[in-house]
């Protein structure tokens, strides 16, 4: 471990953010390969890609779309435990409004089904930034409200029932194709690109970095924290919607009881696993579209391998385990001095440079 | 008389990324002398104290204590070693008992469970061989930063402390705190207690200190008798061979301030107050003027300067600037208007550790422009590097993390903050405070060049020599309330401003 990465390169990638969820990534994905050897196997298929990494992209897809919402409420010290309401919610209203118009698959129904959902996704997100931002609720007390509440509003929107509707266009969000690929890939793509402008090219990313790194320090610089901190719940509801429909129109289904349910655990651990700290301040988006995908792969491993259904959750919480420590600076450091306190001791100590030395006592 | 040292180390060397905090460096540390390590911020003494108590491990050379080969790989292990340490900020845990707080971790118990009576009777014991007269079933948060910290050395000392390290004890005492202080470190010194005392006030070191280690930009320059090495040579050591500044420290300029052409003020106060922060008072900065605020520690210096930046809400009163009235209710109303606050509280209250210098250079120009209107890349890296290069912030790194500088350093880069904001007020709580004497003659020189060229600083400090050295005129606070402004024409001296302190009138 202690070897010396002489090459700047190395140097540099070794030290990037995004270096450890990427190896853990790609082990998973290795350990997969050993186990079906076909596993980077891509088919062209009726003009659609398949395989199994096009499926953990696909499947992926809203857990990324959530997460990246998760990423920018976390930078800022706060978390969003309501997503996965909201997700039920956008899909709920979504279906229903495609199962009760004259035409379901009228493109006209199908946006407006689109536009109510993110329609009220914002006014969730409002509801939460003001809870948070003006009231000065913790957020986690805040976002617990609509987690809870928006279960019971996603099943009083379908009744206790599953929605289920036959609109071709709405089925193209989650469940269709485009250029061969998954559209929902592309879609959680455009989303994850479009949020790495948003906070990159613009000065978003810094301030929202500050105003989680130190609040106080923020509000005596003159950042607006309360309705920067207002946004990022507005994006993550908004993010969480569009998951929301991706999930309805892969199944053609809203099912108010189930969809998105605890992806809110799983969106926050990806933020984690991509390397932004739960007490706020540094974000990396790259580090979360990993993270997501990380989790993802990791659910498909546990059919490709054969986990026995009984034991899953329990592996899958194993896995997740040794990913969080591997990528700890801490723990990683601890190993290593362990492994070279084995062989080599104690280093020796460099020359002294001392000069001038008086000694009286 | 010859002794073993009780603590030695040779060759240390640490290095962070970018950055060789020590350079093999050695020391040592005799039983019942009081040690001082001096040097100018960046120069390693925070290190060198952080290693020898096990907060960072050593990159490499050798550590004994009481003459046994030792590797301390943590700051409990230190403490059983017999290695107590308080730091500059204490760190305790200020919502517990005084009690708690000097027995957190090894709490007296009776079958498992804690002994409270007990604690408490011993926790009053201890207090009572300070003088100090505090309830220690008191929250501790409920003391002044002062008593806090003799709480934290209490707790030090009474950790079987063969070796005592105090960290810049004294930079948020008063004067009788100080004596106070120094009545136990003699004490404790006779009893055979080796201590190590960093401390940026000179006159201090030479009270108190025995001997010191002087260390320059991470390296050993020298181990010398206090006796044997008078003041300029210490400072000169010190900074190298840079002495530019030094004639300033002397003492001259001192009076020779010359107010600024009279003319409409720029920031007018009046009345304004807040309920048990600070009494209505009544100020007018010029353009171009320094005014100092003096008074003790809680005098309500701070609190007044925050009303004038609309950090906290007034609760009457009302501020115009350039003649119209302006209402200042955030941070944000007040930059809008030109003013600046470099707070006492670096760590807390000004900088985000986490983001680079560059980051933390921009951030009040960025804030003020909106998420909306990034500066460009290119336009963060010129102003970071013009500005690292101005005020010399080293490492000069922009991408270095701003938590990774020291104490100077970190304030330069506060200032650089608020310079490129190019305000017309700025209020400057502290800037010196907890910095070398290389660093601080660099800031007075800036604070009277930014006046020379129109800038109105206010100027808070609790060293009334720098106060005047700088200011045109002196506010002084006295339990809460502004009770005199002095104007410096020359006849203003310290003493006078010490009576005027004291008695509450002007002198």
């Amino acid at each position: 471990m202690t070897t010396a990465l002489t090459t700047p390169w190395a140097r540099a990638v070794t030290r990037s953010r995004l270096f450890w969820p990427a190896v853990v990534l790609a082990a998973l994905l290795l350990g997969n390969l050993a186990f079906t050897p076909d596993f980077f196997a891509i088919h062209l298929k009726n003009g659609h890609l398949y395989g199994s990494s096009i499926d953990i992209l696909h499947f992926g897809a809203p857990l990324i779309l959530v997460s990246l919402g998760m990423t920018l409420v976390i930078a800022t010290g706060g978390i969003d435990l309501s997503v996965g309401s909201t997700v039920a919610i956008a899909g709920a209203l979504a279906c229903q409004h495609i199962s009760e118009a004259a035409d379901p698959a009228s493109l006209g129904t199908v946006f407006g089904a689109i536009g109510i959902a993110l329609a009220t996704a914002v006014l969730l997100g409002t509801a939460n930034g003001v809870l948070v931002a003006r009231v000065g609720v913790q957020p986690i007390i805040a976002t617990l409200i609509l987690m809870v509440a928006g279960r019971g509003v996603a099943q009083l929107i379908t009744d206790g029932q599953i929605i289920t509707i036959t609109s071709e266009p709405y089925k193209l969000i989650g469940g269709g194709y485009w250029l061969a690929m998954p559209f929902a890939i592309l879609l959680s793509g455009l989303v994850a690109l479009l949020t790495a402008l948003l906070t990159r090219s613009t000065a978003l990313g810094m301030l929202l970095e500050s105003v989680g790194g130190n609040p106080v320090a923020s509000r005596l610089v003159g950042i607006r924290a309360m309705r920067l901190v207002g946004l990022v719940y507005v994006f993550s509801a908004l993010c969480a919607a569009v998951a929301g429909l991706m999930v309805s129109s892969n199944v053609s289904a809203a099912d108010g009881n189930n969809a998105g349910l605890w992806i809110e655990l799983d969106a926050i651990l990806a933020v984690v696993i991509g390397g932004t700290s739960l007490n706020g301040g540094r974000f990396s988006i790259g580090g979360t579209v990993l993270g997501a995908l990380i989790i993802q792969t990791l659910s498909t491993t546990v059919y490709t391998i054969g986990i026995p259904p009984e034991t899953t959750l329990v592996f899958k919480a194993f896995v997740v385990i040794a990913v969080c420590l591997i990528q700890s600076p801490n723990f990683r450091a601890k190993v290593a001095k362990r492994g070279a306190g084995r062989h080599s001791g104690a280093r020796p100590a460099p020359a002294t440079t001392t000069t001038n030395r008086e000694v009286g006592a | 008389m010859r002794q073993q040292p009780v603590l030695e180390v040779r060759g240390i060397r640490k290095e962070f990324p970018g950055v060789v905090a020590l350079d093999g460096v050695d020391f040592r540390l005799f039983p019942g002398e009081v040690h001082a390590l001096m040097g100018e911020n960046g120069a390693g003494k925070s290190t060198l104290i952080k290693v020898l108590t096990g907060v960072y491990p050593a990159d490499g050379g050798e550590m004994v204590l009481a003459g046994e080969r030792v590797r301390i790989a943590g700051p409990l292990q230190a403490q059983q070693a017999g290695i107590s340490t308080v730091y500059q900020e204490v760190n305790l845990c200020p919502n517990l008992s005084v009690a708690e707080n000097i027995f957190i971790g090894r709490e007296p118990r009776r079958l498992g469970l804690i002994a409270w009576a007990e604690m408490r009777r011993r926790a009053a014991e201890l207090v009572r061989t300070l003088d100090l007269d505090i309830d220690v079933s008191a929250p501790l948060d409920s003391y002044s930063i002062a008593v806090q910290q003799l709480v934290a050395i209490v707790r030090a000392v009474d950790v079987s402390a063969k070796v005592l390290i105090l960290d810049e004890p004294t930079s948020s005492l008063d004067r009788d705190e100080v004596s106070q202080l120094f009545t136990v470190m003699r004490r404790l010194r006779d009893q055979g207690v080796a201590i190590l005392f960093v401390s940026h006030f000179l006159d201090q070191i030479y009270e108190i200190c025995d001997r010191m280690t002087v260390l320059r930009n991470g390296r050993l320059e020298g181990e010398y008798l206090t006796s044997e090495l008078n003041q300029v040579d210490l400072v000169s050591r010190m900074i190298g061979s840079e002495l530019a500044g030094l004639d300033q420290l002397a003492g001259g300029q001192r009076g020779e301030r010359s107010a600024p052409a009279a003319g409409p003020a720029f920031l007018e106060a009046e009345g304004l107050a807040r309920r048990g922060a600070v009494e209505p008072y009544d100020l007018a900065i010029r353009p171009g003027e320094v005014i100092g605020l003096a008074g003790l520690l809680g005098s309500g210096r701070t609190e007044a300067a925050r009303l004038l930046f609309g950090a906290d809400h007034k609760d009457g009163g009302a501020v115009r600037i350039n003649g119209t009235e302006a209402d200042l209710r955030t941070p944000r109303d007040a930059i809008a208007h030109g003013i600046a606050f470099c707070s006492e509280n670096r760590k807390t209250e000004g900088l985000v550790g986490e983001l680079t210098v560059r980051e933390n250079i921009v951030l009040a120009l960025q804030a003020a422009r909106g998420w909306t209107r990034p500066l460009s890349r290119t336009a963060q890296d010129a102003l970071a590097e013009r500005w690292i290069r101005t005020l010399d912030i080293r490492p000069g790194d922009s991408e270095a993390l701003v938590r990774n500088l020291s104490g100077g350093n970190q304030q330069k880069v506060l200032l650089a903050r608020w310079l490129i904001t190019d305000p017309k007020l700025l209020i400057l709580d502290e800037p010196t405070r907890g910095i070398d004497i290389g660093a601080k003659a660099e800031i007075q020189k800036l604070v009277a060049d930014l006046a020379e060229k129109g800038m109105a600083v206010l100027f808070i400090s609790a060293e009334l020599e720098e106060v005047l050295r700088l200011s045109h005129r002196v506010g002084v606070l006295r339990d809460r309330r502004m009770v005199a402004q002095l104007r410096n024409d020359g006849g203003l001296t310290p003493e006078r401003v010490l009576a005027t302190i004291a008695s509450g009138a002007e002198q």
